[in-house]
């Protein structure tokens, strides 16, 4: 991780009195853990305005003041006086299949582009009131009306990336410029893709020159079968396996986001990322206010509070992605700001193309395409049957053997 | 022959249930800025440091710590109580108790979370609440924890001379008194390993709690949330640190029980 500095202060990390009960085990435990900290400035702190709001991002996508960064929530706290409890999500469907079940209360939600325009679909979120976050002047215009948002009237872009190829130089000589070097069996049980229906379909569409939100079933069949064609040769899909698997050269060829796989470049000089010529996958993450927030004025006030450049560039700098301010970039680590990887140029940037909803017959067409593309198709649930019928097989056999037995030890 | 055999067996035995544990230990003291499980980059405390830095780590730790210490408690007693019950029952009514509390442990979780989750989500809903949370998980643990303490209770109830209570009451003891004083000693060691149970159960369950954990976030499903970069090695280090606190209170509970029996010869029912 990078280092940056701010100016800042730390507040206590166990303050809540419940820790108190927990005896035994717990409270030893606690106190070994109870790290030294400098006190906390109570002068500079704006006096608490008793209201939490609850916060649902990615796992690991903020900065949390560890490695000298500075913790963005903590900040915010200290500069409005409202608390904020940070809960992490693995994935989008997690997040959305949280909302929809309406055990959770929360007020700012950052979710990727297409689950964005899903989630407009459904009327789960709340229209954001711009006169409260005056940041937004400094997102970039390429940013604005988003095609998963038109107009930008539910969402505020957080950071964004693309999908490129990285790859070993140490085995694979040539330049790689083109998704095909994925099907090359020059490299075969070598590669990677990814573990999710969309990211994996969008590469064969790539290759196929198609629209990434087509919604035309017998373009989704064509992808689906260049997706079976592959599979001989893919090693595995997976998804944050990646870093150990191209770390320790077990394969040579992946996909993946550019600000989550950077890492792997920084670190290791022979691994190189390129975005290839057909075009990829853009992406945003935005953060918007779902429809049931009971405190959407103090949700609008984080959002903004996330915009201002300068936390924007501090929280870039830890996070490792991309941020769609200009004005940020003072803020960030000039290594990070020139380098292709996380600011591709604009020839690039104009081959991509940005994922939105898909109507509810071609999401669950392209899940059943993918199902058949990664196990093999219908031929794998004969063999899931014929494995069924044998364990009943078993089982019936056990139970008439006990009897008979039974009934021999009667006689 | 069958000698070596046989140790060459439970070597083999103990290096599949050991070696990720060792692994995992080994891993956590690796210096690499990739945060690598597989390349090791040289020895440093670092993700230590960072560990206890982190403070969203610590809270969902806090949480898990909160969340496992009250439900054991809770679940204990309620079991120990359900368990005395189920055992003066007839024996129709009592066979029928323990399929009714045995159910909830051969439910797969995920029914049973998804089922509480409703559950929870309907009756926050008539009261006005907004939010599932604290409360709900910890409902939602002991409900799970309870059949592992009513079952670790139970033998040692069926155990027990039914007679040592009556006499006591015979010497004039009143019926209260009479079972702290001759029941509750004597049931002690089952009680003490369902809340144990109960403790490790809720500390990992992460099925269950995730459907009713609400904005509450435990440890389980913050690490679970880290899977789309990387897991980071802060997890390996705390993992090492709960291993080895747990691993020292094994110890000194043993050493300590050791030397009870050795003291008191003659004592009742020695634990374990």
């Amino acid at each position: 991780m990078r280092k940056y500095h701010i100016p800042y202060t730390k507040k206590q990390a166990f303050t809540h009195p419940s820790l108190y009960m927990a005896a035994g085990l717990c409270a030893a435990f606690c106190l070994s853990l109870a790290p030294a900290r400098t006190a906390f400035a109570e002068e500079t702190a704006a006096p608490s305005r008793g209201v939490t709001i609850n916060v649902y991002n990615w796992g690991e996508y903020i900065a949390n003041g560890t490695d000298d960064s500075l913790d963005i929530n903590e900040e915010f706290t200290r500069r409005t006086g409202i608390q904020v409890n940070y809960t992490t999500f693995d994935s989008n469907e997690a997040l959305y299949s949280k909302l929809a079940g309406g055990g959770a209360d929360y007020d700012v939600i950052i979710p990727s582009d297409y689950m964005v325009s899903k989630l407009i679909d459904e009327n789960m979120l709340a229209e954001l009131d711009f006169s409260n976050i005056p940041n937004f002047q400094y997102i970039d215009e390429r940013f604005r009306d988003p095609d998963y948002d038109p107009g930008s009237r539910y969402s505020v872009p957080y950071t964004w990336g693309v999908v490129g190829l990285f790859y070993n130089t140490d085995y694979i000589e040539e330049e790689i410029t083109s998704w095909t070097a994925l099907w090359d069996d020059r490299y075969a049980g070598k590669i990677l893709m990814f573990d999710n229906p969309r990211d994996s379909f969008a590469i064969a569409q790539f290759l196929l020159g198609q629209s990434l939100n087509t919604t035309e079933e017998s373009d989704w069949a064509e992808a689906a079968a260049l997706l079976k064609q592959q599979k001989p040769l893919v090693q595995a899909y997976v998804m944050d396996r990646i870093f150990d698997k191209m770390e320790s050269s077990e394969a040579w060829i992946a996909p993946y986001y550019s600000g989550d796989a950077a890492i792997l470049v920084d670190n290791n000089d022979s691994i190189r990322f390129v975005v290839p010529e057909e075009g990829t996958n853009y992406f945003v993450d935005a953060m918007c206010i779902p429809s049931t927030s009971s405190h959407r004025a103090e949700a609008e006030e984080y959002i903004n509070f996330l915009c201002d450049p300068e936390i924007a560039g501090a929280n870039m700098n830890y996070v490792g992605y991309s941020t769609p301010e200009s004005a940020a970039k003072a803020y960030i680590d000039e290594e990070m700001v020139t380098s292709p990887l996380y600011y591709p140029d604009d020839k690039t940037l104009a081959r991509t193309q940005v994922f939105v909803n898909l109507p509810e017959n071609t999401s669950k067409l392209v899940d059943r395409l993918w199902a058949e593309a990664k196990m093999g198709g219908p031929g794998e649930s004969a063999v899931l049957i014929a494995i069924i019928l044998g364990f009943l097989g078993v089982y019936i056999a056990i139970i008439i053997s006990k009897r008979q037995k039974r009934r021999r030890e009667l006689a | 022959m069958k000698k070596i055999s046989a140790r060459i067996y439970t070597f083999l035995i103990f290096l599949f249930l050991y070696a990720p544990i060792f692994v995992l230990i080994v891993f956590s003291f690796n210096d690499s800025e990739t945060a690598s499980r597989t390349v090791w980059g040289g020895f440093s405390f670092r993700w230590y440091r960072k560990l206890f830095e982190d403070r969203l780590i610590l809270e969902a730790l806090r949480n898990t710590l909160f969340i496992a210490v009250v439900s054991a408690a809770a679940s204990t007693v309620l079991g120990t109580m359900a368990a005395i019950g189920i055992n003066s029952m007839k024996r129709l009514p009592r066979r029928i108790m323990m399929n009714i509390t045995n159910f909830p442990m051969v439910n797969p979780e995920i029914v049973t979370g998804v089922s509480l989750m409703l559950l929870f989500v309907f009756a926050v809903r008539l009261f006005g609440g907004k939010s599932l949370g604290m409360a709900s998980l910890i409902a939602a643990h002991i409900t799970f924890c309870l059949p592992y303490v009513i079952l670790s209770v139970l033998p040692k109830l069926r155990q027990m001379d039914q007679n040592l209570y009556e006499a006591a009451q015979d010497l004039g003891c009143p019926p209260l008194k009479a079972f702290f004083k001759v029941v509750l000693p004597e049931i002690m060691p089952g009680i003490v390993t369902g809340m144990i149970m109960a403790f490790t159960l809720s500390i990992d369950d992460f099925v269950i709690s995730y459907f009713t954990s609400g904005t509450t976030q435990t440890l389980p499903i913050y690490i679970y949330s880290m899977t789309r970069k990387r897991i980071s090695p802060e997890i390996n280090a705390l993992s090492t640190v709960l291993f080895t606190v747990i691993m020292v209170l094994l110890i000194i509970i043993n050493v300590r029980s050791f030397k009870d029996r050795d003291s008191r010869p003659k004592a009742s029912t020695p634990l374990h």
